[in-house]
């Protein structure tokens, strides 16, 4: 298991979690390799589908990281997220994937630290819980 | 309720009755259609037919155990633009609960529309109904209610009611303009009628029935039923949880799936006009199924089958009905209602929505609270 890396996919929203990793970035703060972003103008526009995708193909562990709320640039847009989270997480466990594979954060746009922390402790999160199912065996 | 009537029954023949009763209400010149299901002339099966000439009434039949789709969908058709004349439909209690979904996501419009609702004594999946061959649909109907309503369930020659019926907790068809009650009726006489809305009991005022009113025995005997059918829900829940809890069990449970999307046309409430599962996203690069034969050592085709009916379950399953529409449209029969009425459950529960319970309650994807779900955010 020690060689284990997971792969987390992120789906960040332009003005506030993707920003803080470019600050994270230009700060010269180190975080995993392991997780993969993906801008998006908003997590209001994560459909649900695109996590059941990322979980399907073999993420390890998705995450959606937005605006704090009051500060989303499309206004609501990660309230919208935040019900979408909800759902996905009555539904999901119900097929044995562990909640704590799927995750909602709300990072600001100078959060570069707490961005490269969250990052940290996810990656070992997911770690402890071990690859997916989806990755192991063939899903069809 | 503001008003309640009669509607005389003769010798026991409910149909005829109830013919009856629809040839006065399409008499009534604001009423322009009724939309009933009707035997075909043609063969022995019952559709839902717009009828426009009191003659052919004859062949109404709302209380047969077909139910070759769920009629919510046509009476969008019917109602999404103003049709130029006031519509009736008698309609199920699962219809009219996918149809108030789809007045809430403006596919549908209650306005030029009078909804008749028959305590719902369940339905065959197709393929049973069909069994029934050659066989007089008015008489076999006959046999099925009076086996529904001393207690047999519907069950008629061996034959039982859809998967999805067997488990309904929700036979009453709450959210009608009027309401004709079969539970706690002397059915031998005469079949309650009562108005649950102001069109409903204007419609009703102008009908020449003898007055009423429901039953005293209709509480009891609608507690009796739902209890019933709620452990036997149960049972069906916990057996489609052990089926599918984790990926490997429900890839198996799906594993006969061939990608038709026949359950998702069949579904009421699956309300996008244009699938993504049939637009260019799915339509792969050749050279990317490659890649996932590649890395994986083997891909089954055509691919994203469970993607899809996650996906279906994250798009819908707060609307979910529980019509089971999904599994009688399936090709290989696979378990669809089981599966779609037990994984939706917790769904709705997390948002304590109830689909089709009331136009005044939001879909939970189409609104939020600023302050809520705070369990949801963060990693710990």
């Amino acid at each position: 298991m020690n060689d284990f890396e997971p792969t987390i996919i992120a789906f960040v929203c332009n003005w506030c979690t993707y920003t803080a990793a470019d600050l994270a970035g230009t700060s010269r703060l180190s975080y995993p390799p392991n997780v993969r972003l993906v801008r998006v103008m908003c997590t209001g526009m994560v459909d649900p589908q695109y996590v059941l995708k990322a979980l399907l193909e073999g993420a390890d562990g998705v995450l959606v990281s937005g605006c704090h709320p009051g500060d989303c640039h499309y206004i609501n847009g990660n309230f919208k997220a935040r019900r979408r989270i909800k759902l996905l997480k009555a539904l999901l466990p119900q097929f044995g994937f562990a909640p704590q594979r799927l995750r909602l954060t709300w990072i600001g746009a100078s959060d570069g630290i707490e961005f490269a922390r969250v990052m940290q402790e996810l990656v070992e999160q997911v770690r402890e819980l071990g690859p997916s199912e989806a990755k192991m065996k063939m899903v069809i | 309720m503001a008003k309640a009537a009669m509607i005389p029954i003769e010798n026991g023949n409910l149909l005829a009755g109830l013919r009856q009763f629809l040839r006065q209400v399409l008499a009534r010149p604001e009423i322009a259609a009724v939309l009933v299901p009707c035997q075909l002339p043609m063969k022995a099966m019952v559709m839902p037919t717009l009828v426009s000439d009191p003659e052919r009434l004859s062949a109404a039949n709302p209380l047969a155990p077909a139910f070759p789709l769920n009629a919510a969908r046509m009476v969008s058709r019917l109602t999404r633009k103003e049709a130029g004349g006031t519509i009736v439909a008698v309609l199920r209690a699962c219809e009219i609960r996918a149809f108030i979904e789809l007045v809430k996501l403006r596919q549908a419009r209650w306005e030029e529309l009078i909804i008749v609702g028959i305590d719902c004594l369940g339905a065959y999946t197709n393929k049973d109904f069909f069994r029934i061959g050659d066989e007089d649909v008015e008489a076999f109907t006959g046999r099925f209610v009076q086996s529904a309503l001393d207690g047999r369930d519907g069950e008629v020659d061996g034959v039982v009611l859809a998967p999805a019926c067997q488990v309904c907790t929700d036979p009453i068809p709450n959210g009608a303009d009027l309401v004709i009650g079969l539970l706690g009726a002397d059915t031998g006489r005469a079949l309650p009628v009562a108005a649950a809305t102001e069109k409903g009991a204007s419609l009703l005022e102008q009908l020449d029935l003898p007055g009423g009113k429901m039953p005293e025995a209709r509480e009891a005997a609608m507690t009796d039923w739902v209890n019933r059918r709620r452990s036997k829900r149960e049972a069906m829940g916990e057996a489609t949880r052990s089926l599918t809890d984790s990926l490997e069990k429900l890839t198996a449970y799906l594993a006969t799936c061939i990608n038709c999307y026949n359950c998702r046309v069949a579904c009421p409430v699956c309300y996008c006009r244009e699938c993504v599962f049939v637009t260019d996203v799915f339509d792969h690069e050749p050279c990317q199924y490659l890649g996932w034969a590649g890395r994986k050592g083997a891909v089954k085709m055509p691919t994203d089958t469970v993607f899809y009916h996650l996906t279906r379950l994250a798009h819908m399953g707060t609307a979910c009905v529980g019509c089971g529409q999904c599994a009688n449209a399936c090709p290989n029969d696979i378990p669809l209602a089981e599966l779609f009425i037990t994984a939706s459950a917790p769904l709705q529960e997390a948002f304590d929505y109830h689909p089709g319970r009331s136009l005044d309650e939001k879909p939970p994807l189409a609104e939020f609270r600023e302050e809520e779900f705070e369990e949801v955010v963060g990693i710990k």
